[in-house]
């Protein structure tokens, strides 16, 4: 909205305010446009609840009693409304076959590692090719770069033998190893993108004070980094949270370090029909992530804007 | 319980010395050179990605050109396989039906959702609905799909509890199996895969149609553009190269869908792709030169895509 007139006598509250009536102008103009489409509404509404009753209907299914759940569909449930506890009691306890409890746990301790290394070694790998000269730079950050289309598939099986001779297996630490090096590339690509992107000036002047790298990269950049580290750390989280592959083949089945995601799929696998525990047991396991996304989401979707295009 | 958080706690300590000591060394390294520095920031992330990703990654490609049990070298046996065993063709057309179908219907519909919602009231939340299959596992979102497709016998006083088959049930028809008659179900289960990926496009063409310049549009308006004008007009033209960058990414993704595949059908029914079937062929059936060579097909797939996707964004850079 440009206003062709100078407004030279205007005080900038009456600027801004000129500019919020501007805006609102604007979405009246929407509003209008809504209305005169009453077609647009519909198709977005049919989409809107197309995406949601699968999900919907699995939530109420997750309350409902097992007898009720094989005998009938859960949109019975608003003529017959019999609701119980006792399926998230099941999978959220520790024992038995279908107690996803251990699992739960054990996701939390493979995520928080997986999410901290890898944030640490690609700020510094970041830091050294953005404003350290040395010969070959370009040539390894396009290396590094190229490597993000690598698919995990291809390295899954030489890794296994690798931890297995290093006597690794069954432990937390392929898991986290294997997560931080698979995440290294897209982080590094992204924080490097960030930090190129703040003002040549800003280091200069540092230098002149007499700071060297390591005081430059942690008085100055950490500071300034804070959106892009909060960006990568959800979509990391999120990654290795809901990740099955990895788990699956570094962590086999037991529930000594399997995440809760290979105790679904293994819940899947054998109570095929049991739909009262595995309706609970998704949503325990969605539970996090989609609290962590809600909460977080501004910062999610400007790590999907910056490019992060990791599957 | 506590034993695990220990043994998380020690882990993260003794990175947190690594890392101490590297930046120990580095800034002694400083008052030579940067170069000192360079080093020994790059020293780690080299180290994880050549044991982690490097060496791997060439095993692997070595591994795909020996027998079964990774002793005797074959040749090209494996991708001989590949292409043309029965099983494996079934395999690949899978695979060619989710890359074709998954990106295209999930842009078109996360692009046709970015408009209709697009400045309308509560359009957070009207995209929240449809991103939030984005923040779940595939696995959930698998089991999600599932019921819906789940199938009671036909007979009298049986009720279907998959809501799929209630419709059709309602509507007059018979229940079906949807899960089990290939090429069909393939499908019911790349439909998963959509639902997921829809809310991705849905962000990023969101933010790219927000992005044109209000001046573009309103002279359009002036010109008396209708809906369907501005859109193939106005709003096509400027989101070009975020619709590439959607659709190779998706179709990325979607070569390499292992986790639908597995929770949906196993595999069986004749639905496996070639992530599944590497995985398979890898650890059950104990067939490493296969898994291998099924492994490095994925890689020669992905490449060309990215390859288009890179050309297109150095393109649309140059206009």
């Amino acid at each position: 909205m440009s206003t062709t007139t100078p407004q030279l006598d205007l005080t900038p509250e009456e600027r801004a305010s000129l500019a919020k009536m501007s805006t609102t102008g604007r979405a009246a103009a929407n509003a209008k446009k809504r209305l005169t489409s009453p077609w647009a509404s519909f198709f977005a509404v049919v989409l809107a609840v197309l995406w949601t009753i699968p999900t919907f209907g699995l939530l109420l299914t997750s309350f409902r009693p097992e007898l009720l759940i094989k005998t009938t569909g859960w949109w019975t449930i608003f003529t017959n409304p019999e609701l119980t506890f006792a399926n998230y009691q099941t999978v959220l306890s520790t024992e038995g076959s279908a107690g996803l409890g251990n699992y739960f746990v054990n996701s939390f301790v493979i995520v928080i590692p997986s999410v901290l290394i890898p944030i640490c070694l690609a700020t510094l790998a970041a830091y050294a090719f953005a404003w350290i000269d040395f010969r070959g730079r370009n040539f390894l950050f396009v290396l590094v770069f190229a490597l993000q289309i690598v698919p995990i598939q291809v390295t899954l099986l030489p890794l296994l033998t690798l931890y297995v001779d290093a006597g690794l297996a069954g432990t937390f630490w392929p898991i986290w190893l294997s997560h931080s090096a698979f995440a290294l590339p897209l982080a590094i690509f992204l924080l490097h993108n960030f930090m190129k992107e703040i003002p040549r000036e800003l280091i200069e002047a540092a230098r002149m004070d007499g700071a060297g790298h390591v005081k430059i990269l942690f008085g100055v950049l950490l500071p300034l980094m804070k959106p892009a580290l909060a960006a990568f750390a959800i979509f990391q989280f999120l990654w290795v949270w809901n990740d099955l592959l990895v788990a699956l083949t570094f962590a086999g089945g037991g529930t000594d370090v399997a995440p809760i995601i290979v105790g679904l799929a293994n819940l899947s696998g054998t109570r095929d029909t049991a739909w009262h525990l595995l309706s609970a047991g998704a949503f325990v396991s969605m539970i996090v992530p989609v609290v962590v996304f809600l909460s977080l989401q501004r910062y999610f979707v400007r790590g999907l804007l910056a490019g992060g295009l990791k599957g | 319980m506590t034993g695990k958080f220990l043994t998380m706690v020690l882990a993260v300590l003794i990175f947190v010395a690594v890392v101490g000591v590297i930046l120990f060394i580095a800034s002694r390294a400083e008052r030579r050179s940067g170069k000192g520095v360079a080093l020994m920031f790059l020293l780690p992330t080299a180290v994880m990605l050549g044991i982690g990703l490097l060496y791997p990654a060439g095993r692997t490609i070595l591994q795909s050109f020996y027998d079964a049990a990774g002793t005797s070298f074959i040749g090209l046996g494996n991708y001989e396989t590949i292409f043309t065993s029965s099983d494996q063709l079934v395999v690949l057309r899978n695979t060619a039906l989710w890359v074709l179908v998954t990106p295209f219907v999930a842009t078109a519909i996360g692009l046709l959702y970015a408009i209709l919602v697009d400045g309308a009231r509560g359009e957070a939340a009207a995209k929240a609905l449809i991103f939030l299959p984005m923040s779940i596992s595939f696995v959930a979102a698998s089991i999600i799909w599932k019921f819906i497709y789940a199938y009671r016998p036909d007979q009298p006083g049986v009720e279907q509890i998959g809501l799929l088959n209630q419709l059709l049930v309602w509507l007059g028809g018979t229940p079906q199996q949807w899960l089990v008659s290939a090429p069909l179900n393939t499908l019911f289960l790349i439909v998963v895969m959509i639902w997921i990926q829809a809310g991705f496009a849905m962000t990023i063409l969101s933010a790219s149609i927000k992005a044109i310049p209000e001046d573009v549009i309103e002279a359009a308006r002036l010109d008396g553009v209708n809906a369907f004008g501005m859109f193939r007009f106005v709003t096509l033209p400027s989101i070009r190269p975020s619709v590439v960058v959607v659709l190779t990414t998706i179709a990325i993704g979607t070569l390499k869908v292992f986790d639908v595949v597995r929770t949906m059908t196993g595999g069986q029914f004749d639905t496996s792709v070639v992530a599944n079937e590497f995985y398979s062929q890898s650890f059950r059936s104990d067939n490493q030169g296969l898994g291998a060579a099924l492994a490095v097909l994925l890689f020669i797939l992905v490449i060309p895509i990215v390859v288009y996707n890179v050309r297109q964004m150095r393109a649309s850079e140059a206009r």
